[in-house]
């Protein structure tokens, strides 16, 4: 499904994050780059240099919008200012579709900055998929939900996190954003089977991948996005890719950050897999 | 109240505590354990994780402020206030913004450098603050020639005035020259070196100082004032008429007329060079 109408009916291939490490090569040796995915809450600033240098990538690249603290699995309301906020970005970077995360990671006001797991029930589910119908109602661009790797499972749970997936996406009518890495992670840290994961999401409602490197420590693997993308997670790509078919995807290297020409390089061995024959499946 | 809320303050409760508090009581409750990792393991992790991030963020935003209180000292302050105050904004952008309240009230935590302490924190928060806000269409000098008495300008938002006690700024800008010789990151500075900044700024004798903490080309710089000159724009900052901000911020003034005329005149060409006025939105 390389376009569909979570991701604005577009064809994207092979991305990269854009990291301020690489601004400078960038702006000045102009790569040639399918697109660009930004953290949305890096830009979403009155001025200064941030957005300069947005205005100058969006000249010449294609740029899609990740956002980290939109938290639509928090039970508090929606952001009002985040969103007004969000908004003016979206006009501005004119991105097709929009990702965060499926967690949470404030209450009361109080923010974690960090991406929560979800308890797995019923009411959760309901919850977040209001949200998200709230934030797409309200930007007015396709929202794709990202799964996030998880460190703990909750007693009171009362489903498997890729059954709360389905839950939410279906109550939200919203497109998917599959990260295989975070599925690797948690299935590690969980002891499920990473391919039953895959082959219980709803293919047609993927609209993006991310894939990354990861962690091991001895009794749990941390998602640290600082590594080339391991052998286990490419062959959940392949698998992905088998059953969604050629789908806009994306490398996450956030931190220990190497030359650019090393990232776009890791990142477009992706192309190998693209290509490979969609299996109809179920 | 919905389930999950109640389940998130708890979650949250717990992953925000100060980090020599035991969770286990709420880990075993709401956490599975699996067969590496007990509940309280596994709750840990996002526990640590939290802290990590905020403090992270922290001190790269408050090195001056560590250099004058000493890395220890900084440290507990630091923990205290995120423990007291803790994030309210979607970016971490927003977290020192409450620093100098919080510090003018539990003043224990700079012990003697405590006026030093809060004048380099108001000089830190106000980088941050020039650093990404707004710029509105500026007055250049061919706009200077109509200002008429009744007029009323506005200052940009990324500019910052501020009436100190020390003159932090030289101290900031020496930091600043060491941190990027050794390395951005604080604790790459040998501690000899850092020893040495720290007994400098205890040798810190007051002498105030007016200052302006603003950017050109996306640079932050600061500049120093006269004192008539920064009642002025503060004066036009708070909506007077140019009539009215003169006769006010220059009743005290100890210039002669004369010079004061000659004064008011490169003020003036100083400012519409450097784009800090822009016309009062009406
Ligand atoms: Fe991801």
């Amino acid at each position: 499904m390389p376009a569909n109408r979570f991701n604005g009916q577009t064809d994207f291939g092979i991305g990269i994050g854009l990291r301020v490490p690489h601004y400078q090569h960038i702006l000045e040796r102009r790569p040639v780059v399918d697109w660009f995915e930004i953290i949305s809450e890096n830009y979403m600033l009155d001025g200064g240099r941030p957005l300069a240098i947005l205005d100058r990538i969006l000249e010449q690249y294609r740029v899609v919008q990740h956002g980290v603290s939109m938290y639509f699995g928090s039970a508090e309301p929606l952001n009002r200012e985040h969103l007004r906020r969000l908004k003016a970005l979206v006009k501005r970077t004119k991105t097709p579709w929009l990702t965060d995360h499926l967690c949470w990671g404030s209450v009361d006001g109080r923010y974690t900055h960090d991406l929560l797991p979800m308890p797995y029930t019923f009411e959760a589910a309901e919850i977040t998929a209001r949200k998200v119908r709230e934030a797409r109602d309200f930007l007015e661009v396709p929202i794709a939900v990202e799964n996030v790797s998880s460190y703990a499972e909750f007693h009171i749970s009362e489903m498997t996190e890729w059954e709360f997936l389905n839950e939410v996406v279906e109550g939200a009518d919203c497109g998917i954003l599959l990260d295989v890495n975070n599925i690797y992670v948690s299935s590690q840290n969980h002891g499920f089977d990473p391919y039953d994961y895959l082959n219980g999401v709803p293919a047609e409602r993927v609209a993006q991948i991310h894939i990354a490197g990861h962690s091991k420590f001895e009794k749990y693997i941390l998602d640290t996005h600082d590594h080339p993308v391991l052998d286990p997670v490419w062959k959940l790509y392949e698998h992905a890719i088998r059953r969604v078919g050629p789908t806009a995807t994306l490398l996450e290297w956030d931190d220990r950050i190497p030359s650019f020409d090393e990232v776009h390089a890791e990142a477009r061995k992706a192309e190998q897999f693209i290509g490979i024959p969609v299996v109809v499946s179920q | 109240m919905t389930n999950l809320l109640e389940f998130q303050r708890r979650v949250a409760g717990a992953v925000m505590s100060p980090l020599n508090r035991s969770i286990s009581a709420e880990a075993n409750q709401l956490v599975k354990p699996n067969d590496r990792l007990t509940s309280t393991e596994r709750l840990n992790i996002y526990h640590r994780q939290y802290w990590y991030r905020i403090l992270d963020s922290f001190n790269e935003d408050f090195p001056g402020l560590c250099s004058i209180l000493g890395e220890r000292a900084f440290e507990r302050l630091s923990r205290a206030y995120l423990a007291d105050c803790p994030s309210q904004s979607f970016t971490l952008r927003n977290l020192g913004s409450r620093l100098a309240t919080w510090l003018t009230e539990h003043p224990e935590f700079a012990g003697q450098h405590f006026a030093l302490a809060i004048d380099m924190i108001r000089l830190e928060w106000a980088h941050i603050d020039a650093f990404d806000s707004a710029e509105r269409k500026a007055l250049g000098p061919e706009d200077l020639l109509e200002l008429g008495p009744e007029l009323r300008l506005a200052l940009q938002p990324y500019v910052r005035l501020l009436a100190l006690r020390y003159p932090v700024d030289d101290l900031r800008v020496q930091l600043n020259q060491h941190l990027n010789e050794h390395g951005a990151a604080s604790n790459a500075v040998s501690r000899p070196a850092r020893r040495h900044i720290v007994r400098r700024f205890a040798r810190l004798k007051p002498q105030p100082i007016f200052l302006a903490v603003h950017r050109v080309d996306f640079t932050v710089y600061y500049r120093r004032l006269d004192a008539d000159e920064f009642r002025l724009l503060e004066s036009f900052g708070e909506g007077q008429s140019i009539g009215q901000a003169l006769d006010s911020a220059l009743a005290g003034t100890e210039f002669e007329p004369a010079e004061l005329q000659q004064k008011i005149q490169t003020w003036f060409a100083n400012w519409a060079q450097l784009g800090w006025l822009s016309s009062r939105p009406s």
